[in-house]
């Protein structure tokens, strides 16, 4: 028997879990909890990729909605274009829309990556409080940028009608959708929780801690945490085309402030830096919202009580109260 | 040349406000040598490291080092092109490992901090070269240990491991011994007076008998000012310095 | 485009600065004071604009209305800083964030607990309600000129409180150094409530101005709390000098900008596309002046640390 931490046990015991949960929800004959399941998977991979941001390197971003919302519109404009069969643009080159999820997830992660390249090279120049209210701030000025311009529904959104394609796969199915989610929120994991352990990974934790060290030893903190920041906005930008691609619907709204709030909050209800911490959150998200949302209309009123409950008595999240403290290596 | 000095610090001036921290500074670190920078507290000899290495800007004056003027590197640059420091106050990357903080300069000494997948556990192009770092100064028994769980000696070795994985063409130590006990301060100099051979040394030190056994030459700084430069003997016979620094009582 | 039209969005530009300020001086005193940097400032701002509300319909008065959200979101405030917001001085800005977001959660559910989600209407009153002839025959609204001239004022009661006044050299102090003042006797808990206490007041007060002016409802605190970070972003943290600055730049930047982009756009494409996208850069651009100052002073236009 591998000696392995409570921790590493609740991880598997969610990881399962999420795997058989279609069969689940099936057998109890409420398809419905299968978008459920979907919405948990994809605000995890949400969430991951801030965890990167703010739990591995410490960079307190409070503008992951435009990285989420920007993914959002990348397919939303891509499969606009598809549906009406017109090119986004005619010149220099034709440019035309497409129904392909592989290509718009393709086009999700470049656009969020460069949004979050140049808030980044900004905003990184500064840290602390500053850094919250500038990334704040340039989220919002996606957001409004979103609302004032009519072409892609302004304050209205964009309703696209049919889900997009996946090689081989039947995405109308809820199940084969849930299951696309899962694969990349799991890749997410991976991703994050291997970046955590190499050489990059070494060198943002030490830039969270001491960049003064980092910097002594060689290592430019500032290149470090930007390319740690662009690939926390890449990661995020994916979970906003697939959330478009679950709703079939993109407004503004995924850009909004109260979104970044969200996001966050799912990283510290689960655990700060914790490899699962994302998907901990994520659930206890859905869950509350799925059984207070529908008791009554003011759900978030609880949500900030225990929200507020969390920070200022039980720090280290759930996973904190369910494996104990996190440990360093 | 071989005379040719690896540092040159040309007329170096600092001041916050109205204090002038460093003033005039011009000295030099020659290949094989200790240079020791003594002085009374306050007289600019952490300003003038912080200068030397980048983490203040200067007002004026220039560094050359191996040949070229550092102005405009910042101070990742300038570790890069082979200053290797160590801090008057410890700092460590706390919630690591000893082993993983020289693991830091050997990926920086790599140039390989931009690898995304392999795991550092295990991985013996860095572990090797940081445990014989940590080895030289004789931390190797305790390279697993929690940095925030070091005494404080140990840290001030961990600082020189973690310069010493940088393979630098120069150190500057900034108060090595402080906090060392008397054992340790004398691993310590043996330890410097055979490294020497492989980077000349920028020492700042208290500890005078330290000095006085270590260095090949001494410049004293006083209000920011380099008031004296040369052997030990010409430093513990000049009167200026009795004056100033070493006081009546010396 | 007239210059009567220039002129008359140049002072709403400056009405809407004016505002701005009234929320960042609070926001940046408190970040000065105590280090803290509170998400829910724009629920005080939202409380005040209901209590002028809800006491202008059950009395008729504006006037006791605008004394009503001063005390409500002043006590506000002091429940505020005294249940939660102690709490979290020696946190970190993470801590600060989070539980500051759980408050507006907590404060704009609650509101609309008790309001419901319809927005309330505010009239201003009436011997305000009309334009007023300034030089020249020009017209501009009374009310709009009320606010700047108010908000002018509190400006310079703010400045003459932390100059002149011995509450204003505690805090002074207590920006300084928190142990000195300590030692000097000074009670720093009260010293902390009565300072959150004005910013969560001059936020409820400039709620319920604006309250007139657009519609009273939940949510409203917010857009007007980000572009205050922006003003303190631009301004430099902890200076109400920088905040005035700030505010005054980003409300004339932010209006004129609304109102010239378009024309200019005009001049080379035709009106719809001309209003579209001029419409879409303009809500940007007080963001590219942030961008701007950030290149050149990454601390902002007034730096705290000289």
């Amino acid at each position: 028997m591998p000696n392995l931490s409570r921790e590493t046990y609740l991880n598997i015991f969610i990881s399962l879990g999420l795997l058989v949960f279609p069969f689940i929800a099936t057998a109890m004959d409420e398809p419905f909890y299968i978008t459920l399941a979907t919405r948990v998977a994809i605000l995890s991979l949400a969430a991951v990729g801030l965890n990167l941001a703010l739990g591995t390197g410490g960079l307190v971003s409070f503008g992951h909605a435009a990285f989420f919302g920007i993914g959002g519109y990348a397919m939303g404009i891509l499969a606009s274009h598809a549906q009406t069969y017109t090119p986004i643009f005619t010149w220099p080159f034709v440019i035309e829309g497409t129904n392909q999820m592989l290509i718009i997830w393709l086009v999700a992660i470049v656009m969020s990556g460069i949004a979050a390249l140049f808030i980044g090279l900004l905003s990184l120049r500064t840290s602390g409080v500053y850094f919250i209210m500038i990334t704040l701030a340039f989220a919002q000025m996606i957001y409004y940028f979103m609302i004032s311009w009519p072409t892609y529904g302004g304050e209205d959104g964009l309703s696209i009608y049919v889900r997009n394609q996946f090689p081989g796969v039947n995405t109308l199915d809820p199940s084969s959708f849930f299951y696309i989610c899962l694969v990349l929120m799991f890749a997410g994991l991976g991703l994050s929780a291997m970046i955590k352990n190499s050489r990059f990974g070494a060198a943002l934790q030490a830039a969270r801690q001491n960049e003064e060290r980092l910097a002594a030893t060689g290592i430019r903190p500032f290149n470090i945490k930007l390319t740690a920041f662009v690939i926390s906005g890449m990661i995020t930008g994916l979970a906003g085309a697939l959330m478009a691609d679950l709703n079939r619907f993109i407004s503004p709204s995924m850009l909004s402030w109260h979104m970044s709030g969200e996001i966050m909050v799912l990283v510290i209800l689960g655990g700060v830096g914790r490899l699962y911490g994302p998907v901990v959150g994520a659930l206890i998200y859905i869950i509350f919202e799925f059984i207070f949302g529908g008791l009554t209309d003011y759900w978030q009123f609880y949500l900030g009580l225990i929200l507020l409950g969390v920070v200022l008595f039980a720090r280290g999240g759930a996973i904190g109260l369910l494996a104990g403290k996190a440990r360093h290596d | 040349m071989t005379d040719q000095p690896i540092l040159q610090i040309q007329n170096l001036n600092k001041s916050f406000g109205a204090l002038t921290a460093t003033d005039d500074v011009t000295l030099d670190l020659k290949k094989g040598e200790i240079h020791a920078l003594i002085g009374p507290n306050g007289a600019g000899k952490s300003t003038l490291i912080k200068q030397i290495c980048g983490q203040l800007s200067s007002d004026s004056g220039k560094v050359i080092f191996n040949g070229r003027d550092l102005a405009g590197m910042d101070m990742a640059e300038r570790a890069k092109a082979g200053l290797g420091r160590t801090f008057q106050v410890s700092s460590l990357v706390m919630e690591f490992s000893a082993l993983r903080n020289v693991m830091l300069a050997v990926q920086s000494k790599l140039g390989t901090s931009y690898r995304f997948f392999k795991n550092v556990r295990g991985d013996k192009s860095l572990t090797e070269p940081a445990m014989a770092a940590l080895k030289r100064v004789n931390l190797e028994e305790r390279a697993d240990v929690m940095t925030a769980e070091l005494s404080h000696g140990e840290r001030r070795q961990l600082e020189i491991a973690m310069a010493l994985a940088l393979d630098p063409k120069a150190f500057l130590l900034d108060e090595p011994m402080a906090g060392m006990g008397p054992e340790g301060s004398k691993k310590l100099i043996g330890f410097l007076d055979d490294l020497r051979h492989e980077a000349p040394i920028l020492l700042i030190e208290h500890d005078m008998d330290a000095v006085f056994s270590l260095a090949d030459r001494i410049s004293v700084l006083v209000y920011g000012r380099v008031i004296a430069t040369g052997s030990v003997d010409d430093i513990r016979n000049n009167p200026a310095v009795r004056e100033a620094y070493l006081g009546s009582a010396a | 485009m007239s210059t009567t039209l220039l002129f008359e969005q140049l002072l709403n530009g400056l009405q809407y600065g004016v505002t701005l300020f009234l929320m960042a001086a609070g926001l940046t005193l408190v970040f000065g004071v105590m280090g803290l940097i509170n998400l829910a400032h724009g629920s005080l701002y939202m409380i005040g604009a209901f209590a002028c509300a809800a006491v202008a319909a059950a009395t008729g008065s504006f006037w006791l209305g605008l004394v009503a959200s001063i005390v409500a979101a002043g006590f506000a405030g002091v429940l505020i800083e005294m249940l939660v917001i102690r709490r979290l001085y020696d946190r970190d800005h993470l801590d600060q964030v989070l539980a500051t977001f759980a408050l507006i959660l907590i404060l704009s559910e609650g509101c609309r607990m008790v309001f419901g989600s319809f927005p309330l209407y505010l009239d201003t009153p009436d011997f305000l309600s009309g334009p007023v002839t300034l030089f020249g025959g020009f017209q501009y609204s009374a009310y709009r000129l009320a606010i700047i001239l108010v908000g002018g004022l509190v400006a310079l009661g703010l400045y003459l409180l932390i100059t002149k006044t011995r509450l204003g050299i505690r805090i002074r102090a207590g920006e300084a150094d928190r142990e000195m003042i300590a030692a000097l006797g000074v009670n720093i808990a009260t010293l902390y409530t009565i300072v959150f206490a004005i910013g969560a007041a001059l936020a409820g007060f400039a709620g319920a101005m604006m309250g007139a002016i657009q519609s009273v409802q939940v949510g409203m605190g917010e857009p007007v709390l980000i572009l205050a970070f922006v003003v303190i972003v631009i301004g430099g943290i902890g200076s109400i000098k920088g905040a005035l600055i700030g505010s005054i730049l980003v409300g004339v930047v932010d209006t004129l900008g609304r109102v010239t982009l378009p024309g200019f756009f005009n001049l080379f494409m035709d009106t719809a596309a001309a209003n579209s996208v001029g419409a879409a850069l303009s809500s940007m651009s007080i963001y590219v002046l942030m961008a701007i100052i950030l290149i050149f002073k990454p601390e902002g236009l007034v730096s705290n640390n000289a």
